[in-house]
């Protein structure tokens, strides 16, 4: 890369010519800016809209969770806790299902063709809007379940997450339309991490009379371990952020419950809910809520590319 | 001499095959989801495609059991993602072009690389409220409130990262020995990018922008409080400053009505909306493939 710039460094310019170069070179700098400028931007912004219900309530508002336009009190624990389970229980789930199907796409249990199609079956899965599978989630998905869960209700209701009546659209709806929604993440990076470890490894495991899955879960896995997992923290904030197939799917109601069976409510889907029609101090904490979803993912986010650089493979 | 041959009962040999029954349930429960998803809205989608879809408006939900077209929604759709790939593509493909023909490996392109990283992490929602505090709330755009315009915007942030990204890595792959030949037919550097590097690169970054318009397309959550949504055609370019209908919000608002016209209206919008959406990555999917082969030989 530098001794390109320096051999066209050495070449001699002349006015015009030399003028052009320049500003082609500011212009694309210029462009290149504008990335770091919306950034910030969007970081300021909401930071300073938020400004006046931050002041106003503190840390208060994470622990808190009445939400109450008429008595302007606003709180959004139910919506940030909602957040975190939601997306970590999905997680939890697309994990194993994500290695699993990585580990089908990257051996030989079958033809190459099958294996090709399985993949692009999961990546054209990721095209799929997400308003889409809100859609499916509502007029498919939910009658598929229904029985499901007053069955799951019925047996384990004395588990807590499944103490209450099974809602008509209610958290662990969301949780599943997000597993759909995270596996092509998961997959696909997962896929391609397990591609990078050099045969040599493989070979050498064989060699000394290792089994096929002994091979994997100990020398292909742990060398891949780094991508998988920043590929995991990836579909962690896609998690977090997805909109629109959790509000559609999740009931959206602010009164908090440990059930996984009864409507919950994220930080997204409160936003998508209440943003249109709020005014006065509610919007202020709208932003708030939005700040502290843009601080998870950010966080969450610069963790995994850290975590990429730090670990990437060194064969 | 038995020890020599495969014996099916060894336990690392049963463990083997547990695990691998195990990878292929995983492999046929990924599948399913897309399997079903298109099929529903084949069937269900397909079931209402007739002409008049295209050409009419949507009938205010309730009132009447005829629904009416998506013509504005459709149209709103190609405007309003147009909108955003006017200003995304050439800022995306400028700054692509920066990080990577100009820039040395410095801190100042490996900040904008980490930060072009980041915006792709932003969830959707953040970019339509960023565009609404910035843009509807403060009336800048000549007094509007909602509008396309505005809506454009926010999924021009979406795109944003998506872009630069395909065009940095195009880039990179085009061989110094282009550069160098060029350089020796006394060109000068903007030269070389525009008529040597970017041309060779066309193909590959075409095909990545053109998967983010499609993603862009298919999103909601920056439309629903910056573009809003809108019953009437799109006539004229005024229309760019009011609220502006899409295919994505559409769906979104039809499908929590409780009215069976308005559900099948949101199944007909998902029908068109998904079909091209997976036309062209299948088209570009084959493209690529292609290019592949070509470059071997």
């Amino acid at each position: 890369m530098e001794e390109k710039l320096t051999l066209f460094k050495n070449r001699k310019r002349f006015g015009i010519e030399k003028n052009i170069d320049l500003i082609f070179k500011n212009t694309t700098l210029a462009l290149s800016s504008l990335v770091a400028i919306v950034l910030f931007g969007i970081i300021l912004v909401v930071f300073f809209q938020s400004f006046e219900s931050f002041s106003r309530y503190g840390l208060n508002f994470l622990v808190t969770s009445e939400w109450n336009p008429v008595k302007d009190e606003y709180g959004a624990f139910t919506a940030i806790y909602g957040t975190l389970v939601t997306s970590l229980l999905s997680l939890l789930i697309t994990i194993p299902l994500g290695v699993g199907t990585a580990i089908f796409i990257t051996e030989d249990f079958v033809p190459k063709f099958v294996r090709e199609i399985v993949g692009s079956f999961v990546e054209l899965l990721a095209a799929i809007p997400s308003v889409v599978l809100g859609l499916w989630a509502i007029f498919v998905m939910e009658p598929f379940f229904r029985e499901f869960f007053v069955f799951l209700h019925k047996f384990f209701g004395w588990i807590p997450l499944f103490s209450s009546e099974p809602a008509g659209r209610n958290s662990l709806l969301a949780i599943i339309i997000l597993v759909v929604m995270l596996l092509p993440i998961v997959t696909s990076i997962a896929r391609d991490s397990l591609n990078q470890v050099p045969k040599k490894l493989r070979n050498a495991s064989y060699g000394i009379g290792a089994s096929r899955w002994k091979t994997i879960f100990s020398v292909i896995l742990p060398a891949a371990l780094s991508g998988i997992m920043a590929g995991v923290l990836l579909a962690l904030g896609r998690a977090m952020g997805e909109t629109m197939a959790v509000t559609m799917i999740i009931g959206n109601s602010n009164a908090f419950s440990w059930s996984l069976l009864s409507p919950g409510y994220t930080i997204s889907s409160m936003l998508a809910n209440q943003f249109g029609e709020a005014d006065g101090s509610q919007v202020s904490s709208l932003f708030y809520a939005a700040f502290v979803l843009m601080i998870l993912s950010l966080v969450v986010n610069i963790f995994a590319q850290w975590l990429v650089k730090k670990f990437s493979l060194k064969y | 001499m038995n020890s020599l041959y495969y014996q099916k009962k060894l336990s690392r040999n049963v463990g083997d095959k547990f695990f691998t029954s195990l990878s292929v349930f995983c492999a046929l429960i990924a599948i399913l989801p897309l399997i079903f998803v298109v099929t529903y809205i084949l069937i269900k989608g397909g079931a209402q495609i007739t002409p008049e879809l295209f050409t009419l408006e949507p009938n205010p939900p309730g009132d009447d059991l005829d629904a009416g077209g998506i013509n504005p929604a459709l149209i709103g759709t190609l405007v309003i993602t147009t909108i955003a790939s006017i200003i995304s593509i050439p800022v995306g493909v400028g700054g692509g072009i920066y990080l990577a023909e100009y820039s040395n490996g410095g801190p100042f392109s490996k900040f904008i690389r980490f930060g072009v990283n980041v915006l792709a992490g932003v969830p959707s929602i953040i970019a339509g409220v960023f565009i609404y505090a910035l843009i509807v709330s403060t009336k800048i755009l000549f007094g509007s409130m909602y509008s396309g315009l505005a809506g454009g915007m926010a999924l021009s942030i979406l795109m944003l990262p998506t872009v630069i990204k395909t065009t940095d890595e195009g880039l990179k792959l085009v061989p110094n020995e282009l550069r160098y030949a060029s350089l020796g037919i006394g060109a000068s550097m903007y030269t070389t990018i525009l008529k040597i590097t970017l041309p060779t690169a066309f193909r590959s970054i075409a095909t990545g922008v053109v998967l983010g318009i499609a993603r862009a397309a298919g999103e909601t959550a920056p439309l629903i409080f910056t573009a809003l949504f809108s019953y009437y055609y799109i006539v004229g370019f005024e229309d760019l400053f009011y609220e502006m209908g899409s295919l994505a919000v559409l769906i979104y608002n039809f499908a929590l009505e409780p009215y069976d016209a308005q559900n099948k209206l949101a199944w007909a919008a998902s029908f068109i909306l998904v079909i091209s959406i997976l036309t062209v990555n299948i088209f570009s999917r084959i493209l690529a493939a292609f290019t592949e082969k070509t470059k071997r030989v």
